[in-house]
């Protein structure tokens, strides 16, 4: 049984086209990062090599990686002039937007990547929003999503590297990828992609899971799960830091 | 020091939570307004989430308040009858204001009603506590004679009085709720300012002292926030308990050293600080609406209800 595994696999590498000779192998500096009370940011280091069964083919490979954070409802509104003040009117409301998204490149992405492999991978930031639903009030979303990726570029919780990818001899790769300090809870989707005239040659899923750890996971958890016991908790420490610097004054000032 | 808060998912700066706490508690030490038209915006310019800014900051407000009024009883300068007396109108009015703001909302365009008739009332509000305390200054200046506290009017003409002995009043309870039932249904609508029209009403409409008056003011926000906060903990879990301290910390020393500068200070002058604060507030959510944003569109977490 396993033996007829192994010659179907083989069989299945022979059959594959010689583009497929080419793969990933590919590591990450860590694959989960604990959120504390002190955390400030993460730095990842990606890195790996491409495996060749045979001499590279002619043309130039490209990588690409991207790493999207859990995904997120948003409403994007719009402010418009009504009687002479700024008031929001029109709003689009988008089931699941990536709280961050990064895509790092060797080269600008156009070139490096046809449509018809955007489209079907969703590696570009126009791509990976645009492939979620968006509820509207407004006539047409497209202004609302332009917009939203371009407020969340500005916030850098959007990136886009191009040549973030280091790539020596064709062979080696490494991204370091800095997620920031506000970072949303959840499985963060790290995917690397080899490209060799704008077609996939090949692709490799990872995830970094991203967990609050601590004083921050109980203080999350208590909010959520006795949310009496936090409420009353607030205020009795409200009250009692109240009471302690009004005894404190006292003492300085009789 | 960067800080990690679990529930608003940002890190921000410890040390400038705890400026920002203090700043707040200055204010509300000094002229008995509760902070949270300062501190909402504040937290939200620095990467707070809305919803959060808003739940914590009421928390925040509970312990300045705290201890601006147990800095304002040691001078006996806290009302307790008149403070319940307004707060249980208070209630009142913001239980009706709730269910108002509901039915305008069902009509639509409300956002725009409620702004609009914020600026022009707290704008009134300010421009005549302005004139009148500085009227009064000036007179307090040429050393003219005092004009009379007390003018006896149809208000103490009603039934159910009691005395009210710290502010120095012996009037019926009817005016008291009914200034609570007021503010607490402008509240109510246009979601802050409960103590900046609670001070004016305070001094003008009930004729209490203004030394009296921050005191007495701070005494029923600490229940109204309190309120607020335990609201916002259990419904929408948006009080962020790690920001709470920081600018609690920063709010009750805040509150103490407000006191402090209040006390020292004039009726009058109190009075057109006051008004020059309110005013402020006033341009600058007038300026918002008039002035074109540099980005029209905004993002948010999160589907609208």
């Amino acid at each position: 049984m396993r033996g007829l595994a192994v010659l179907s696999l083989i069989a299945a590498l022979l059959a594959a086209p010689a583009t497929g000779s080419e793969g990933i192998v590919a590591g990450m500096s860590q694959n989960r990062v604990s959120i504390t009370a002190s955390f400030d940011g993460s730095e990842i280091l990606i890195y790996g090599a491409v495996k060749r069964d045979a001499p590279a083919p002619e043309g130039p490979m490209e990588v690409i990686i991207t790493v999207e954070g859990p995904a997120t409802p948003v409403t994007i509104r719009k402010k418009d002039r009504r009687a002479g003040i700024w008031v929001n009117t029109e709003s689009v409301e988008v089931d699941a937007a990536p709280s961050f998204y990064a895509v790092a490149t060797t080269g600008p992405l156009r070139s490096i990547l046809t449509e018809t492999e955007d489209l079907r991978h969703r590696i570009s930031l126009p791509r990976v929003i645009r492939a979620v639903g968006a509820a509207t009030e407004a006539g047409d979303p497209s202004d609302f999503i332009e917009a939203m990726q371009r407020i969340r570029l500005n916030e850098g919780r959007y990136r886009v590297l191009q040549g973030g990818v280091e790539f020596t001899e064709q062979t080696l790769f490494r991204s370091d990828i800095v997620l920031p300090s506000n970072l949303t809870e959840g499985e963060y989707r790290v995917r690397i992609f080899l490209t060799r005239e704008g077609r996939v040659v090949d692709a490799q899923d990872r995830v970094i899971g991203v967990r609050k750890e601590g004083l921050e996971r109980f203080l999350f958890n208590l909010s959520r799960e006795q949310p009496w016991a936090y409420g009353i908790l607030s205020l009795v420490l409200a009250a009692l830091a109240g009471w302690a610097a009004s005894a404190g004054f006292r003492l300085i000032r009789p | 020091m960067q800080l990690y808060l679990p529930i608003a998912e940002v890190s921000v700066n410890a040390f400038l939570l705890l400026g920002l706490g203090g700043i707040v508690g200055f204010l509300s030490g000094m002229f008995g307004v509760g902070g949270g038209f300062l501190i909402t915006p504040l937290l939200f310019f620095i990467g707070v989430p809305p919803a959060v800014a808003v739940a914590t900051g009421a928390n925040q407000v509970v312990a300045s308040s705290v201890s601006g009024v147990l800095a304002q009883l040691r001078r006996k300068a806290v009302d307790f009858r008149m403070g319940t007396v307004l707060l249980i109108g208070g209630f009142a009015g913001s239980g009706v204001g709730i269910w108002v703001f509901q039915w305008m909302t069902r009509l639509g365009q409300v956002d725009l009603f409620v702004q609009l008739s914020y600026v022009l009332f707290l704008g009134l509000i300010g421009a005549m506590m302005l004139q009148e305390s500085l009227r009064a200054w000036f007179r307090a200046q040429k050393g003219g004679p005092v004009r009379r506290s007390h003018v006896h009017t149809w208000v103490h003409g009603l039934p159910l009085k009691m005395k009210f002995r710290a502010s120095g009043l012996y009037i019926s309870v009817l005016p008291p709720l009914a200034v609570g039932g007021l503010v607490g249904f402008l509240a109510a609508i246009m979601g802050v300012g409960g103590g900046f029209v609670m001070v004016p009403a305070m001094i003008y409409l009930l004729g209490m002292p203004t030394k009296v008056v921050v005191g007495t003011s701070l005494f029923q926000i600490i229940f109204v926030t309190a309120f607020t906060t335990f609201m916002h903990a259990v419904t929408s879990q948006t009080v962020d308990i790690l920001l709470a301290l920081l600018l609690i910390i920063g709010g009750v020393i805040g509150a103490q050293v407000g006191t402090t500068v209040g006390v020292r200070l004039k009726a009058e002058q109190l009075r057109i600080l006051l008004a020059l604060l309110v005013l402020a507030v006033s341009v600058k959510i007038a300026l918002d609406l008039l002035i074109r944003p540099g980005e029209l569109y905004s993002v948010m977490p999160g589907v609208l209800p």
